[in-house]
């Protein structure tokens, strides 16, 4: 039973690090266009990160 | 204004050419943002659907010159467009407009612009429920799993303690929603859903707490997280839904962003917003544009469409000094025209008055949902009320009868019935949309559901809009090869419905369009016109023949008269048959003439229809069907508009005029009109599921309450009777997604 003492602790801060980590997701706006998140992964060529234009 | 396919490059797979639309041509140019010398512009985009199209259109885009951002967003088929320096914005419509897609601006300041906060909210207390129901789930889970035999009272106090430290912050954190709404009722002392639900919450936390302190076997702390989070599920479902159908109103208005050419005293033209136009301002109307306010025309002649506006098929004649309403279309010639009224006033204001006393109508609507949570929240009450009492007189502890009261409140508390309707409704309406219908506000489908009489509107509904072209046997093949040669340069609907039929071939010589007259050029060496009889030299017929009419002259021949009707949709037909075998009763309202109205009634088999009907007399009808039973309206123009609003449910299709796509509940794409009828079938099935699932949660109550009142419900009875109604729920809204069987 000791082994309580450790891993309750353990799978409460993993448990929170997912909570944590969709709050950001959240924030960040990931969720506002699902639909061309899943087609934009097909795009393989590399492409300059929004507001960097440099000539191509 | 044919379709566009989509060509080159990585072509959709979709294939599908993105519709015409007559703003194409607009200059957005009065709708770019400029911050410091950073300029930006929203465009509605359609007809983009995949990858490809995200990589064309950004990466064209982009290789402008100057373009610092370029970002679409294909849910919801804005694209947003930053740039520095000269470019114009017109070269960024017409580049989108050169790979095959439409771009049309988007008037930010209509559209919603909070990035839906509440939704956030929601989302973050439903994460934070999730979480805690999980881990609180496997704590208790090994609490019942030992029967209370091998687990010592130590772990088990503190298995309970670290549920309760979970559980306490998370309950506050992610009941905010409930507390708040229940507050906010009992403040204005009325008891509402949210009432029983905080009950049932807080004091599930609070014995369990009392119980755990005490070294007492049982704790509902998952249960109370876990009621919260399926509560929630629902809450959030149900947000989105009515955000969605909102937004989706709220673009219809950002989308009425026209544009208009104002000529200043020097005569120098300039692109203004519609709204910027003043009473008394000069402005050009090009062939194809239509007018934003109503004016009087100031110079040029040419032919003007007012389907929108009266339902007629036939195009009118413009002269200078005629009165022009807005929402009619230029088709032949440049007009000049001078504003009589702004863009709120164009409008005739009884039809605003119409639309706006229709809509409230509407909002009064209560939603079954509604109706069910009336009757359940006393019952709640009363039955938990009872159970303390009952409790109490039969000389229980007042710890035990407080428990028996709580789990009262935890198992009737309402997660199948928070669930029974959103879930439907989102499942429904990704359905519908999925096939091209969009559904505007929250309550729509409920309200189609029950709808035993549909109205329909004639031109641009039942039938496409466009002409026909009926005798073209009469013709010898060098007459037809002539007149299809002289139509193919021509605007005019008569002489895109022959050129239609015609299909592509050798074009006139030496073509010039009159407008309001006709059309002429010259074939192998022959002078031909098409136009009105007088413009042909033809003698003009004394009784005018049914539907409209064209003259065909060939030099050296006898002038030839050609017939013309409005054309039915394919699908109309199919769609009336359908609905009347479904015990629907349909009729038709129109504002055309009464020939051509009988025509399509009798050839679509509709027994019931009124022709001539004005804007104002087609509301006092509908006014008058709704004293037998809901009426359903579906239409396309701004003499629609009024009864739109005022039916008990409206449809109207993606090529509608704005005033009657943002009264209507409904809007489909799909060009055809059964998407009446499969909105419909969508609806009335979806009410039958809600309906089964209420049934399914009152059953659910009826065994569960008096088991709980007994005390025989224990925390793990309580968890499977929580999380098994609502999965019930979801299934049976899932299965709308399944054929059309049910």
């Amino acid at each position: 039973m000791n082994a309580l003492l450790f891993l309750l602790p353990i799978a409460l801060i993993l448990g929170g690090l997912g909570v944590a980590a969709f709050f950001w997701a959240l924030k960040d706006d990931q969720f506002s266009d699902p639909q061309g998140a899943a087609e934009r992964i097909l795009l393989d060529d590399d492409q300059e990160l929004e507001g960097s234009n440099t000539d191509r | 204004m044919s379709t566009t396919p989509i060509d080159g490059g990585l072509g959709c797979p979709s294939q599908l050419a993105p519709p015409a639309h007559d703003q194409t041509r607009a200059d957005p140019a009065p709708f770019v943002q400029d911050k410091d010398g950073e300029k930006s512009l929203e465009l509605a985009v359609t007809g983009a659907r995949c990858a490809g199209c995200i990589s064309k259109i950004e990466g064209s885009l982009t290789a402008l010159p100057g373009v610092t951002a370029a970002r679409l967003n294909l849910s919801s088929g804005k694209l947003h467009v930053a740039w520095r320096g000269e470019l114009k914005s017109r070269d960024i419509t017409e580049t989108v407009a050169d790979l095959g897609y439409t771009a049309v601006p988007f008037d930010p300041t209509a559209a919603e612009q909070e990035a839906d906060e509440h939704g956030r909210f929601l989302l973050r207390c439903l994460a934070v429920a999730g979480f805690a129901s999980a881990n609180i789930m496997l704590l208790s889970v090994s609490v019942w799993a030992t029967n209370g035999e091998e687990m010592g009272e130590a772990t088990r106090a503190l298995l309970h303690l670290v549920s309760a430290l979970i559980a306490i912050p998370a309950v506050a954190f992610a009941g905010r929603p409930f507390f708040s709404s229940a507050w906010n009722a009992l403040r204005r002392r009325r008891a509402n859903m949210d009432v029983p639900i905080s009950l049932a919450v807080v004091l599930a936390v609070g014995v369990s707490l009392f119980e755990s302190m005490n070294g007492g076997e049982h704790a509902y702390f998952d249960a109370a997280v876990m009621l919260l989070f399926f509560l929630l599920i629902g809450r959030w479902l149900d947000h989105r839904l009515r955000r969605r159908a909102r937004s989706a109103a709220h673009d219809l208005l950002a989308l009425q962003a026209t544009t208009a050419v104002r000529l200043d005293d020097r005569g120098h033209a300039e692109a203004i917003t519609a709204k910027q136009i003043a009473v008394g301002d000069r402005l050009v109307l090009q062939p194809g544009g239509r007018l934003p306010v109503n004016a009087k025309v100031l110079e040029g002649r040419s032919d003007i469409d007012t389907a929108f506006l009266t339902g007629e098929s036939a195009p009118q004649v413009a002269a200078p000094d005629d009165h022009l309403f807005a929402g009619t279309q230029n088709i032949s010639g440049r007009l000049i025209v001078e504003a009589t009224a702004d863009m709120a006033g164009s409008l005739l204001s009884d039809l605003i008055r119409l639309v706006e006393t229709g809509q409230q109508a509407k909002d009064r609507y209560t939603m079954l949902a509604d109706k069910a949570a009336r009757l359940y929240v006393p019952v709640v009450h009363t039955l938990a009320a009872v159970t303390l009492a009952g409790w109490l007189l039969l000389g229980a502890e007042l710890r035990e009868a407080i428990m028996a009261a709580t789990a009262v409140l935890i198992i009737t508390c309402p997660c199948a019935l928070g669930l029974a309707t959103p879930a439907v409704q989102v499942v429904a309406t990704g359905q519908l949309f999925r096939r091209g219908i969009l559904v505007k506000s929250g309550n729509a489908l409920e309200r189609l559901a029950r709808c035993r009489h549909i109205v329909f509107d004639k031109t641009g509904t039942l039938t496409t809009g466009r002409l026909d072209w009926i005798n073209q046997g009469d013709l010898g093949p060098e007459d037809f090869r002539a007149v299809a040669a002289l139509s193919r340069t021509g605007l005019h609907p008569v002489a895109r419905s022959i050129a239609e039929v015609a299909g592509s071939g050798a074009i006139a010589d030496d073509v010039t369009e009159v407008p309001g007259e006709g059309i002429k050029g010259v074939v192998d060496g022959l002078g031909v016109r098409l136009g009105r009889a007088r413009f042909v030299g033809a003698d003009e017929p004394q009784t005018p023949a049914e539907g409209t009419t064209a003259w065909l002259k060939i030099d050296g021949k006898a002038p030839q008269e050609l017939h013309f009707r409005d054309s039915i949709r394919s699908d109309s037909a199919k769609t009336i048959q359908d609905l009347t075998q479904a015990e629907l009763t349909v009729s038709l309202l129109s504002g055309d003439h009464p020939h051509a109205v009988a025509s399509v009634a009798e050839s679509l088999g509709i027994n019931d229809y009124r022709a001539e009907v004005t804007p104002v007399a087609k509301a006092d009808h509908l006014e008058e069907r709704k004293r037998d039973g809901a009426v359903a309206m579906v239409g396309d123009g701004i003499n629609d508009a009024p009864a739109l609003a005022l039916a008990d449910v409206s449809l109207s299709p993606g090529s509608a005029a704005d005033a009657a796509q943002s009264a209507a509940d409904l809007v489909y794409q799909t060009g055809g009109i059964s998407a009446v009828y499969a909105a419909w079938r969508m609806a009335v099935r979806a009410r039958r599921r809600i309906l089964q699932n209420f049934a399914f949660a009152a059953a659910y109550n009826m065994v569960a309450a008096p088991l709980a009142m007994a005390g025989y419900v224990s925390p793990l009875i309580a968890a499977l009777a929580m999380s098994g109604s609502s999965l019930v729920v979801t299934l049976n809204a899932l299965g709308l997604m399944r054929g059309d069987k049910t």
